[in-house]
């Protein structure tokens, strides 16, 4: 593409520069090509993510906006009327009950990504270097069914197995060696359930794109397994390991129903703070708080990945190419 | 290019299709709300203003269908109230998202206001039968039996009234518990490790918040100050006998919940529901914590099906409505006026359990919103962890 600049870019030439996302690679591979068609390309791809963004703009922006002007202004079902503007349910939302649930749940996720990380990349990786191809996608498979199973059926799972009156519990008499699954880390081990399983599957192909001779040029040179881990995979690998930690930070910090039907109020996750607020039996005129609730997770969530994305850009072409 | 060009073409279209049905939705229902002898049903404050209970039922039957919400069927004897009507009158009843909260009644009557799929009639806690009124959702009606509600149990303006309500009862399960608790502070014994459970978390459900109201009177707490219940029960977690699974009729059954502070009238339910199934379930009213509260009926404004709305509401405060309450264990609204009219079941009322006094000051509007934003700030706190 770079030999032959055409006036109409084919397909393919559309699909690098707008599909990719991937900034670092397509600007220098191109130093000759007039400046003019490069824009003109630009304009062209654009059209081409449109309806992605209509989409975008719809599925998210119109809500996110929604959600601004809500978490600003009072409840129509509030005791003073609606629609005026006030900073009672942000402040409200960053205040004592709240807050817990907040911290509680970014507590949460941030621990259960890292487990599910620490966990998931070595088991990925013993799938992925596999000598048996069955193996491999069958654990894929598998993986991909257990990452979506989520909500009431994986809660119902495991309070019929650790319950309190579960059956592993009572036969195994946990109960008096103090388990008890409706606690921080009994929740903990049910996220992991589906958690892990996501991190093998956003892993895998990462550690599919490794080279074979980056690994035997290092060994080579005299590097040991745990100097090329240390100095060459790790590195490379970085990104991906963000980009899935990030992820599960996301599935865990969001999931709701699994752990509305497990743990009830004893342990404090902002989303369940917004799930009462909003349909309860007790508390009226609360939708506007959950609003703001809404807003300190999507605040929440853009810090995550404004520590991501500038990472995920740096070495991303290691393993684009 | 052209490829591009089409693809947006076709989103547009789609998307366009979209708002088109979701429009199409808004539409409204039933317009011809009026009786055969031309009275408009959906302004009628009695069964007087539509030419009498038989132009009612006439009416109601040619609507044929009464749409409700959040109505559990093992909920105050709703499931054979239900059947009964059905049975009585030919109406088709829809019961939507039974295990619904009283803001999802009153989201469903804002939401779907003109549409044919919006509630007829709710039954909501006393803080959203107020609030649903001060926002215009309900009609003012006054059945048959209104006089006959006590009036410290009805809005004045009959846009609300009370149905049916209970005390703060312990159930316990004697199989699995050596010795049932019969008080609150029963509850701290070491006995009963993990095994005591709420309906759910007092911020939300209107049961829990009332059972930490019973233990707040048990603990030296009372109308105007329910902190007392929530330290009773962050000392029940710290003793370790708190069980955070919300008790419902299946964790009662499945034996996850051993012990529950619930609505009387729902522990005595499974008193009767789970005798066949080998489990004996034992009911206790905590007598250092008598507790009792009532929920609401309303008519929506906007109910679709105004007459069997309004038919529903006479079949509830009717004789038979009120016992069918009374044979779920929960105590009508009309109980003292029935019982000097002679109506009322002797022996299902019999049946209901009995505290050793009666409670009769209810918690005002002002009492309700200190004890909720009370529980709202400190409820985590003090179970959390």
């Amino acid at each position: 593409m770079t030999t032959a600049p055409t006036p109409v870019p084919t397909p393919a030439a559309v699909d690098t520069n707008g599909g990719g996302g991937t900034p670092g690679t397509a600007t220098p591979a191109t130093p000759a090509a007039p400046t003019a068609i490069r824009r003109r390309r630009g304009g062209r791809a654009w059209l081409g993510a449109l309806p992605l963004l209509v989409f975008f703009a719809i599925g998210f922006g119109l809500p996110a906006v929604a959600i601004a002007i809500g978490a600003f202004t009072t409840s129509s079902d509030a005791p003073g009327g609606g629609g005026h503007f006030t900073m009672a349910n942000l402040s409200d939302s960053l205040q004592g009950a709240y807050l817990t649930a907040l911290l509680g749940s970014v507590k949460l996720s941030a621990l259960t990504a890292l487990i599910g990380t620490a966990i998931g990349l070595p088991l990925a990786q013993a799938v992925a270097t596999s000598r048996f191809k069955f193996v491999r996608e069958t654990v894929l498979a598998g993986s991909g069914v257990l990452a979506n199973f989520g909500g009431v059926p994986l809660a119902f799972m495991f309070v019929a197995t650790l319950g309190n009156a579960g059956e592993v519990t009572t036969s195994l008499g946990l109960k008096d060696y103090g388990w008890s699954l409706y606690t921080f880390n009994g929740l903990a081990v049910v996220y992991l359930y589906f958690l892990i399983p996501l991190m093998i599957l956003t892993i895998t192909p990462a550690l599919e794109g490794l080279r074979v001779q980056w690994r035997e040029a290092a060994y080579n040179n005299g590097a040991t397994v745990f100097q090329y881990w240390r100095h060459v995979a790790l590195p490379v690998l970085l990104p991906s390991l963000l980009g899935g930690y990030v992820l599960l930070f996301g599935a865990s910090f969001a999931a709701y129903a699994t752990a509305e039907a497990m743990v009830g109020s004893s342990i404090p996750l902002i989303s369940m703070q917004i799930g009462d607020a909003l349909s309860g039996n007790v508390l009226v005129g609360q939708g506007n708080l959950a609003l703001a609730l809404g807003l300190d997770m999507i605040v929440v969530a853009c810090l995550v990945m404004a520590i991501y994305l500038p990472l995920q850009r740096r070495s991303a072409k290691w393993l684009s190419s | 290019m052209t490829v591009h060009r089409a693809r947006a073409a076709a989103a547009a279209a789609v998307l366009t299709a979209a708002a088109f049905s979701l429009t199409a939705c808004g539409s409204a229902g039933s317009s011809s709300a009026t009786t055969a002898g031309g009275k408009n049903i959906t302004t009628a404050t009695s069964a007087a203003d539509l030419g009498g209970m038989d132009a009612l039922v006439a009416a109601a039957k040619k609507e044929g269908n009464l749409h409700v919400i959040t109505l559990p069927r093992d909920w105050a004897n709703y499931g054979t109230l239900m059947d009964n009507f059905t049975k009585k009158y030919g109406i088709k009843i829809e019961d939507e998202n039974p295990d619904g909260s009283s803001q999802d009644e009153i989201n469903a009557i804002t939401s779907r206001k003109g549409q044919d799929r919006g509630p007829d009639v709710v039954d909501v806690g006393t803080a959203f039968a107020i609030s649903g009124a001060q926002q215009g959702l309900f009609a003012p009606y006054k059945v048959a039996g209104y006089d006959s509600i006590p009036a410290t149990m009805k809005a004045a303006d009959a846009t609300s009234y009370n149905d049916y309500g209970g005390y703060v009862s312990i159930g316990c399960n004697a199989k699995k518990v050596a010795v049932c608790p019969q008080t609150f502070a029963d509850l701290m014994k070491p006995d009963y490790k993990g095994m005591v459970a709420l309906n759910g978390n007092p911020t939300k459900a209107n049961a829990a918040l009332n059972a930490v109201w019973a233990a707040s009177v048990a603990n030296g707490g009372g109308l105007d100050n329910i902190q007392p219940g929530i330290d009773f029960f962050g000392k029940l977690k710290a003793a370790g006998n708190f069980n955070p699974v919300e008790a419902t009729s299946a964790t009662v059954e499945s034996g996850e919940t051993p012990i529950t502070i619930d609505w009387s009238y729902l522990n005595t339910g499974y008193t009767s529901k789970l005798a066949p199934k080998g489990i004996d379930w034992k009911v206790a009213i905590p007598s250092d914590g008598i507790w009792a509260n009532f929920y609401n009926q309303a008519i929506s404004k906007y109910a679709p099906h105004p007459a069997a709305a309004r038919l529903w509401e006479e079949y509830l405060y009717s004789a038979e409505g009120q016992n069918g309450f009374l044979g779920g264990f929960a105590t009508p609204a009309e109980f003292d006026a029935m019982k000097s009219a002679n109506t009322l079941d002797a022996a299902l009322a019999a049946k209901v359990p009995a505290p050793a006094k009666p409670f009769t000051t209810f918690p005002t509007q002002a009492q309700q919103d200190t004890a909720k934003a009370a529980v709202t700030a400190n409820w985590a706190k003090a179970i959390g962890g």
